[in-house]
């Protein structure tokens, strides 16, 4: 809400520079987000009288005018607005001076007339379109009331003001009216708020035989008082109205429609205004919309109502929203006589809703969902109703009419000193705490000197539980003033979890190897999602109501997300990358309705895992590279189970001759391989390999228990042997039967190199090991390795068919 | 005493030789002529026979002190032609110690990580447990517990992607500090925790917004937990993360899940409070909200308010991240542009 600076004086004294109070503003209540001072910049901007207008000579719509500025000679503007006139009091910026977004204004000729500034619109200067009255909307703005010719305009329409924005949190509604500021300042300056009891004169008439009216569904309108005006004059509002409307941000109309608005702004209550003449029955029924309704508000728009909104109606049809907005058949015109003006409290979710439903919010609506002061509405009647005497010449029908009647109480919460201190770690006295309240304007009663019984009025609705009150003596005390301790509590260790432990360790592991964490979205395409599956049972997750198609359903996979930011980086010529991603999968069982949410860590390596330079050539990421990363990281986890690859040709997004499911002792645990190259050019990407592995899975395995072995005291024995073998045999084929036949002493298998080509039979391979035999009690002899390689090759001749080489 | 001259002079001509000499072979050569079996003070020694007894010992003790000081001669001469030989062969070995060295790939941790993980070391320095909870949430811990019933006008402050009517993405963390509450058992001590994660909001991603995010929440609760001691903390946090120089101010702010409620600043650490492009030219840049429990979340988990209260707070790795390093569009976090990234090479 837009505070006018001035305005807020009518209710305190108040001498603080306007940046000063804004800032103490927001320190201590509600954030203000900036000031306005709508005269600043602008110089040399005053009070002209057209004397004399007429058509320029080369122009069909110019203007050539001369008009008094309070100098001796009058000065000649041209000017293009179609609603100048002679007679007519103006804005001029005269020669050298200033006007809105800087702009300066010089002595020049138009068309070969010499013109001597420019009369201006009220937007020349700074207004909003939004607040400019229609009259003037598309030509200059014409002064209605007195004024002296040569005096500067700003004070005349109000700019001499500064206008505080308040950015209202949702439970400060109590100052989306100037009451409500005026006590919010007030307080923090130790300011009482003034304000004038509105004095209503009626006339004879009874309201009661003009006019009926009932409230249906009570439960939404707790409240709900009409008053009726005979003998309406319409006609614009005097200036000092037009100026609080529009530094509010609201457009003047007419009067009648401007008291409703100023009200508003005053109260925070909204009011409307029907035209009593529209009415077919001459009476008010609030009521529960009828299915499919139609109703056309204020704006034109016609609208298909449902059973859930309240309507006001005469009985017959509806003539707008409960405190939404208006209908347009019975709005006010220039031709209004009679008014019946509403001022009602609606029930804030119902409102709020049908401002949903119709995508309607307006000043009212907000009003009434943030909530007002139920104290004040029959004042806020009575204010409008005396202020159209006074403005609109009207007379006020005896009495007010009562739908349903309201009384608003003081809200009672009974506090101590003692826990106020205790919540906010301070010392403060009874007393300081007592001045805070009533500051506020809370009735105070001390019960002891301890025992606090606070009353709160119905405008701080917000109000209701000690928290309340404990923020109230926070924010005045001022959160500067506060200590600053910690807390002093019983010890308990800090400490990460087993799983946060397992998961830091491997983001670590991780980048040792060489990969770089990235965090891809966990919503995404319907395609996305289901890919790279980890077992072809996982269910996916929709949104009810995505955005995008692109984050609509809950990932899976780690591995799309991954293969997302491959192609990122290689549209930008980024070929060479090494990612890895830890997040969470959200897979799911055909039942269930929400996802187990499974730690997933999936690698990506494509492009060169080693540049060339002076002293390496260049190296290309290949399956080998991304499985020495996996087995590191597994291996280290010495778990009971060894790990073990199992070649997959099934996974569809996966090259079928380079993939293998990983497995720890029968534990399925996650794959790796080749990205299909029909996946990978449908993600636009190079030959890429991946990796996933289910940590929530491997958390729950066990590891064998570390027991250190001291370093061995005899030497160990090294024998290579050199096996060629047909083709499709296995490297695990052979270091399994290796392992079994090794004996006691094999300790480590290493193989050394893998050849196929040149020198070998077509259809096989060689392949060559390194074995290592160590004895931790005794040197080895010849004969004992011996023994054990005879063993081992003729197994291996029997099994596989090995040739030795 | 003509023995004793020839031994002088021997040791006078040895040494000369042995200064002269260039290389270890030579040295060895004179070693053996001057020492040797067959080599002068030998033969000297033989000599002394002849001498009388009052003499001989006095001539034995000088020869051998004559072969002390040649020998140490040779040894340190051998030393010294050592250390040429050597530092010859270190002058051939010089490489250009200005090549680039073997380049080792090491991977970068995320931006984001590296802030929540220097986060979550210093709350688990103060005694906090890191607790995790579910990205998918029931609308229950998510809303409900923190005070925010269905048709709560705040719930339009979070806009919500719902899965169902009653599940959804967590829009933030705190359904994590409802789950904790519940559970927890004040006989062991106080409520000590902070909830990192990821989180979801119905926002269109541009420059300022993500429709995934992340959150750190931070709760305390116990029988005296104090509004002095949400400030103390947060100053901890504001100078651990933004530099040990730094201030808090603390100004009033709306949340439903805690009363009183506060949004935090922390001086500009860009300008120090002077006022700068960085902070608006304040002096102050909004980092987090945060409060005290508001008694209704203490109640829906199943607490006394009465007995027990605490603090809260809540702040945005990303908002953090993009303060610290300058980031300008959130969306840099979750395209991993691996030249954004690589950036971010030490964790401190
Ligand atoms: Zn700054």
């Amino acid at each position: 809400m837009k505070i006018s600076y001035q305005w807020l004086q009518d209710y305190i004294k108040l001498t603080e520079d306007p940046d000063v109070l804004a800032d103490k503003v927001s320190r201590t209540g509600i954030e203000v987000a900036g000031v306005d001072y709508p005269s600043r910049g602008l110089k040399k901007i005053v009070v002209g009288h057209i004397n004399q207008v007429e058509p320029h000579p080369d122009s069909d719509h110019l203007h050539i005018c001369q008009v008094d500025v309070g100098e001796a000679e009058a000065y000649q503007i041209v000017c293009g607005a179609p609603n100048v006139a002679a007679g007519q009091d103006v804005i001029v910026a005269l020669p050298n001076s200033r006007i809105a977004d800087n702009v300066k204004i010089k002595k020049s000729k138009m068309r070969g007339v010499v013109s001597q500034g420019m009369i201006c619109a009220l937007q020349e200067i700074g207004f909003s379109d939004s607040v400019v009255p229609k009259d003037y909307a598309n030509g200059i703005y014409v002064f209605t009331e007195p004024v002296t010719v040569g005096e500067p305009v700003f004070k005349y329409l109000g700019m001499d003001d500064a206008i505080l924005d308040f950015d209202i949190t949702p439970n400060r509604a109590d100052t989306l009216g100037m009451h409500g500021t005026a006590w919010e300042v007030g307080a923090m300056y130790n300011e009482k708020p003034q304000f004038k009891k509105p004095v209503v004169t009626e006339s004879q008439t009874p309201a009661r035989d003009l006019l009926k009216v009932t409230v249906e569904n009570k439960a939404k309108v707790p409240a709900y008082y009409l008053r009726v005006v005979e003998n309406i004059k319409i006609k614009p509002s005097p200036m000092w109205l037009q100026i609080r409307l529009w530094h509010a941000g609201v457009r003047p109309i007419n009067n009648v429609v401007d008291i409703t608005n100023y009200i508003m702004l005053t109260y925070g209550q909204p009011l409307h205004a029907f035209d009593y003449d529209k009415l077919g029955p001459k009476q008010i029924v609030v009521r529960n919309a009828k299915a499919d309704e139609p109703l056309t508000t204020l704006d034109g728009v016609e609208r298909t109502l449902t059973t859930e909104d309240l309507v006001i109606t005469d009985g017959v049809a509806p003539l707008g929203f409960a405190g939404v907005m208006g209908g347009l058949d019975s709005e006010i015109t220039d031709t209004t006589k009679t008014v019946v003006l509403e001022s009602a409290l609606f029930n804030g979710t119902s409102i709020r809703k049908t401002a949903q439903r119709h995508n309607l919010r307006t000043d009212a609506s907000t009003r009434f969902e943030k909530g007002i002061d139920n104290a004040s509405i029959q004042e806020a009647l009575e204010a409008a109703a005396s202020l159209l005497t006074e403005l609109a010449d009207a007379q006020v029908a005896k009495g007010i009419l009562v739908g349903n009647d309201y009384v608003a109480e003081d809200t009672v919460v009974a506090i101590k000193v003692s826990r106020i201190n205790h919540v906010l770690g301070t010392t403060l006295s009874t007393d300081t705490i007592t001045d805070i309240f009533e500051r506020l304007g809370f009735g105070v009663k001390l019960e002891t000197d301890d025992q606090l019984m606070v009353s709160v009025p119905p405008r701080r609705w917000d109000i209701s539980i000690q928290a309340d009150l404990i923020e109230e003596v926070a924010r005045m005390y001022g959160y500067d003033n506060l200590p600053s301790t910690l807390p002093v509590v019983a010890m308990n260790p800090g400490k990460f979890n087993p799983q946060q432990q397992f998961i830091r360790r491997a983001k670590q592991m991780m980048q040792a190897s060489g990969l770089s964490e990235v965090i891809s979205y966990g919503l995404t395409t319907e395609t996305k999602a289901t890919q790279f599956l980890m077992t072809q049972n996982d269910v996916l997750t929709k949104l009810d109501w995505p955005m995008t198609v692109d984050h609509a359903y809950l990932r899976l996979n780690l591995i799309s997300g991954l293969l997302n930011d491959v192609a990122y980086n290689i549209a930008r010529n980024q070929t060479d990358l090494a990612i890895y991603e830890q997040g969470r999968a959200f897979t799911k069982t055909e039942a269930a309705i929400r996802p187990d949410e499974r730690e997933y860590l999936a690698g990506a390596v494509t492009g060169l895992v080693k540049q060339a330079n002076w002293l390496q050539t260049k190296q290309a990421a290949d399956f080998y590279y991304l499985k020495g990363i996996v087995d590191q990281f597994l291996t280290a986890h010495n778990y009971t189970g060894a790990v073990t690859y199992v070649p997959n040709e099934k996974r569809p997004e996966m090259h079928p001759g380079r993939t293998a499911d990983i497995y720890v002792g029968t534990q399925f645990v996650g794959f790796i391989g080749q990205v299909h190259p029909a996946i990978a050019k449908a993600y636009d990407i190079n030959e890429t390999y991946v990796f996933q592995l289910d940590l929530t899975t491997l958390l729950t395995l066990t590891s064998e228990r570390l027991i250190s072995q001291s370093a061995p005291k005899y030497p160990a024995v090294t024998r290579d042997i050199a096996l060629l073998l047909e083709k499709d045999v296995s490297n695990e084929q052979v270091v399994t039967i290796i392992q079994r036949r090794g004996g006691q002493y094999l300790q480590n298998i290493q193989l050394f190199d893998v050849y196929q080509g040149k020198n070998i039979k077509l259809g096989h391979k060689s392949l060559a090991y390194s074995l290592t035999f160590q004895n931790s009690e005794a040197t080895l002899t010849e004969d004992a390795i011996n023994e054990q390689m005879a063993k081992i090759v003729d197994h291996l001749k029997a099994e596989v068919h090995a040739e030795i080489r | 005493m003509s023995l004793k001259n020839d031994l002088d002079n021997l040791k006078q001509k040895g040494l000369a030789q042995i200064q002269e000499v260039d290389s270890t072979k030579v040295l060895n050569d004179i070693r053996v002529s001057l020492l040797g079996k067959k080599g002068p003070i030998t033969n000297v020694l033989r000599g002394m026979k002849d001498l009388s007894a009052e003499e001989r010992p006095k001539v034995g003790a000088f020869a051998n002190e004559v072969r002390d000081t040649l020998t140490e001669a040779i040894e340190a001469k051998k030393d010294e032609l050592q250390a040429q030989v050597l530092n010859k062969k270190l002058q051939e070995e010089t490489i250009d110690v200005t090549l680039p060295g073997r380049p080792v790939s090491v991977g970068t941790s995320h931006v984001l990580s590296q802030v929540m993980d220097n986060i979550e070391e210093l709350f688990i320095g103060m005694g906090y447990q890191v607790v995790d909870g579910p990205e998918v949430e029931e609308d229950h811990y998510n809303f409900e517990m923190m005070n925010m019933p269905k048709d709560h006008p705040a719930r339009d402050m979070q806009d919500t992607f719902y899965i169902t009517q009653n599940v959804l993405m967590r829009t933030h963390t705190s359904p994590v500090q409802a789950r904790t509450l519940e559970k927890h058992d004040f006989s062991k001590g106080p409520l000590k925790m902070i909830s990192p994660g990821r989180v979801y909001r119905r926002d269109t991603d541009d420059a300022t917004h993500s429709h995934q995010f992340h959150q750190i929440e931070g709760l305390v609760v116990d029988k005296h937990i104090t509004m002095a001691d949400l400030k103390g903390t947060l100053e901890v946090l504001a100078r651990h993360f933004f530099g040990e120089d730094r201030e808090i101010r603390l100004r009033p702010s709306y949340f439903p899940f805690t009363e009183p409620s506060v949004e935090v600043d922390v001086s500009c650490f860009n300008c120090n409070g002077e006022g700068c492009a960085v902070c608006k030219h304040t002096g102050w840049i909004e980092v987090l909200g945060a409060g005290m429990v508001h008694p209704n979340v203490i109640k829906n988990a199943g607490v006394d308010p009465e007995v027990y209260g605490g603090f809260a707070f809540g702040l945005g790795p990303d908002r953090f991240a993009m303060l610290k390093y300058g980031i300008d569009d959130i969306r840099q976090f979750y395209l991993n542009d691996i030249r954004f990234l690589h950036q971010f090479k030490v964790e401190d």
